[in-house]
């Protein structure tokens, strides 16, 4: 490893940004993928590695993928709730790679709901 | 790679003798066998703070801390939460008392009142790993003093800082600073002290451990304000996960050019080496260290002079703390103003605390100065277990004192503490309550300082054994008319005619405990009773009549046969038998043992 300058030690700390963004949580937007048994059984596994395999080539480091358990609408899935920040979740259901790709790029990366596969608006909450 | 989530598991040395490498490895192995192990990573971090609890995991963006894990847990937690989603509800933490689960670490009280400052990168980052440092802000300072500072700029921001000695002292770093830079003398030598030696202190430790860079980056700061190329780490050999991270994190460091020579091409050198101790208490008094490194028997010098004088190997020698190190880029970076407007007038910026005694929540947190007591031990440390009474902290470890309970609200900071006759100290904080005997606990605390004492100053060395051995008769039932009397004057005495630091604070625990528990001697001495029921020699162990049953389990358990009785008729101790092993108290179902 030769000796570093100061650019190179900029060009570490861009590299090594995502990780340490997301360990703080900041984030601009998050994607959650419902993976109960249904989720999986119906190919939620895809839509998770399609996922991180495109938010990774968007370059995009403020963006948070996670998962959470069944939705409760197991015919309609696999599913995933997109959540800008400071804007209202919208849930998107019968999700294929193709789908999913269009809502990362139209939704995610320009703010434009994708209605057509859009199931709701908000999350549930506890009365 | 990137991974969608990032699972921090503590290995901290609390977290490490609760078997969390175990954890870490069992994580590891899950994730795999579920086919997780590109979209999930599993990192090691320093202390996260929360010792009670451990093993910690902490799931990353979503916040979700889970605690008291055990190996057989991992499965079950990887399958639903990490491959279903279903974050595991059992494996989360509950407040004493409390039935509900808290979910993320930014809901639990025990975190979300501390301000961190030293501890920012605790569980954000592998200390293993300098590109995790570097991720959050690591050597951005360094950049900045190289690019855009002077020497005299760096003190100037220190001193405007309002920053003072973290090891106990309390001193303005900045003036330490600059006496040293003034000094013409070279080559000049900094050193960080981390040789924490209080019992039940390890702010210094966890420091190291969780975030070594931080150490390093403030010291090549204090070496370019000073104009100093070489440092020590003086660091007791007790502590080898420390060790063997700053190892790791030095030759990280070297390897990026970050210490060595002509460092980011900037014509700065400065480089480190590590000084290991063999634990002596009074290694941490900075001419006892400093003779410690050079080879020969610590004891410590006359001051004046100082070591920003004279010091190592008779050279200019800067001596600061682990944890004013770790503030320091801190403060190059975001600024004095920024720094000084946190804390009150004459403290600045936030102290790290170990919690631990009486209390609920044991563990490493950090505060703003000014915090009051009542906020530390009830909102962060989540009061005192078992609905005991609160009796009082020991501040400052040996060279303290113990804030009575009346004093809950004193806001925290050196001159308050100060005023009630304890001191910050390094920042160990020994919770006691109802149960603990205060004379006890002050014999305990001169039986470590007459153990650790160098001997050199007739004070300390014979003045220490004298005051335990007044102490240790009265514990025992011995205590005389004037015995508390004696204990003052040669306390005093002790703190006026001994050289360092060790000698003139070891009386504290006891002057502390006689001004706020004087009670509790004189029942000792004149009633012959101890309140708090801790010292042998005082209690008798006696069977209630109207509750026992005649179980007979006291008599089958007890170790010395001392208590008689058939089935089904009162038992009776045996007084001249008993020898107060507390046994039958704990076995009875009844409540039939009393103490008297």
């Amino acid at each position: 490893m030769p000796k570093l300058n100061i650019q190179d030690l900029e060009e570490i700390r861009k590299k090594v940004r995502k990780a340490a963004l997301l360990r703080e949580g900041i984030s601009n937007a998050k994607i959650t993928v419902h993976m109960g048994t249904c989720g999986i059984a119906a190919g939620a596994r895809t839509i998770m590695n399609t996922l991180i395999k495109i938010v990774e080539e968007s370059g995009r480091d403020d963006v948070i993928v996670t998962t959470s358990g069944c939705a409760g609408f197991c015919s309609r899935e696999p599913m995933a709730t997109i959540e800008l920040k400071g804007e209202t979740p919208v849930k998107y259901s019968d999700l294929t790679k193709e789908k999913i790709i269009k809502i990362f790029e139209e939704h995610v990366l320009n703010g434009k709901i994708v209605e057509e596969y859009a199931l709701a608006l908000g999350s549930e909450r506890e009365p | 790679m990137a991974y969608r989530t990032h699972l921090m598991v503590c290995t901290g040395t609390a977290c490490v003798s609760c078997g969390s490498f175990k954890i870490k490895e069992l994580l590891e192995e899950e994730i795999k066998k579920q086919g997780l192990d590109d979209e999930i990573l599993v990192v090691g971090t320093g202390c996260q703070g929360f010792c009670a609890q451990g093993p910690i995991v902490v799931v990353q963006p979503d916040d979700i801390f889970y605690q008291l894990l055990s190996p057989e847990d991992i499965p079950y937690l990887v399958e639903e939460h990490f491959l279903k989603g279903r974050p595991v509800k059992k494996m989360m933490y509950t407040p004493p008392g409390e039935k509900t689960h808290i979910p993320t670490v930014n809901e639990i009280g025990f975190f979300n009142k501390q301000r961190l400052i030293a501890l920012r990168n605790k569980g954000l980052i592998d200390a293993e790993k300098i590109d995790d440092y570097i991720g959050r802000d690591g050597y951005n300072a360094l950049i900045k003093i190289l690019t855009a500072m002077t020497p005299e700029d760096i003190i100037n921001e220190i001193q405007k800082s309002g920053l003072r000695g973290r090891g106990g002292g309390g001193f303005p770093t900045g003036i330490k600073w600059e006496i040293c830079k003034k000094s013409e003398e070279f080559p000049k030598y900094i050193i960080c002290n981390a040789d924490e030696g209080d019992p039940g202190a390890y702010m210094d430790r966890s420091i190291v451990e969780s975030d070594p860079h931080a150490v390093i980056e403030g010291m090549l700061i204090g070496a370019r304000a000073i104009g100093a190329e070489q440092g020590y780490v003086y660091i007791r050999t007790e502590y080898p996960l420390a060790i063997s991270r700053l190892e790791i994190a030095i030759e990280q460091a070297r390897e990026y050019g970050l210490l060595g020579e002509d460092i980011l091409g900037k014509g700065f050198n400065f480089d480190l080496e590590i000084k290991q101790g063999a634990g002596a208490f009074v290694c941490g008094e900075e001419t006892s260290l400093i003779h410690s490194i050079e080879g020969i028997s610590p004891e410590p010098s006359q001051r004046p002079p100082f070591p920003a004088e004279s010091g190592l190997w008779g050279q200019p020698t800067n001596i600061n703390n682990v944890e004013t190190w770790a503030n320091v880029p801190r403060i190059i970076l975001r600024g004095a103003d920024w720094f000084s407007s946190i804390g009150t007038e004459k403290s600045k910026g936030t102290k790290v605390f170990s919690l631990v005694g009486k209390i609920n929540n044991t563990g490493l947190v950090e505060v703003p100065m000014g915090i009051t007591l009542r906020e530390i031990i009830y909102d962060i440390g989540g009061g005192v277990p078992n609905g005991k009474k609160f009796k009082g902290v020991q501040i400052g470890g040996p060279s303290g004192g113990v804030v009575p309970a009346s004093l809950i609200d004193l806001p925290v900071d050196y001159e308050k503490l100060t005023e009630v006759g304890s001191m910050m100290g390094s920042g160990g904080m020994v919770v006691v309550d109802e149960d603990t005997c205060m004379v006890d606990l002050s014999r305990y605390f001169l039986e470590f300082t007459s153990d650790e004492s160098c001997g050199k100053c007739t004070s300390c060395r014979e003045g220490s054994s004298a005051m335990l051995e007044v102490l240790t008769r009265i514990t025992e039932g011995h205590g005389k008319e004037g015995d508390i009397e004696f204990l003052e004057e040669l306390g005093y005495a002790i703190k006026d005619a001994s050289q360092c630091g060790l000698g003139q604070t070891l009386p504290n625990p006891v002057l502390s405990t006689i001004k706020n528990f004087r009670h509790e001697y004189e029942a000792h001495i004149k009633d012959k009773k101890c309140p708090a029921h801790v010292c042998k020699a005082l209690i008798d162990f006696h069977i209630d009549a109207d509750k026992c049953v005649g179980c007979t389990v006291c008599a089958i358990k007890c170790p010395v046969k001392a208590i008689s009785g058939n089935r089904k008729e009162v038992h009776i101790i045996d007084q001249s038998e008993c020898i107060k092993c507390g046994i039958c108290k704990t076995v009875c179902k009844f409540d039939a043992v009393t103490v008297e």
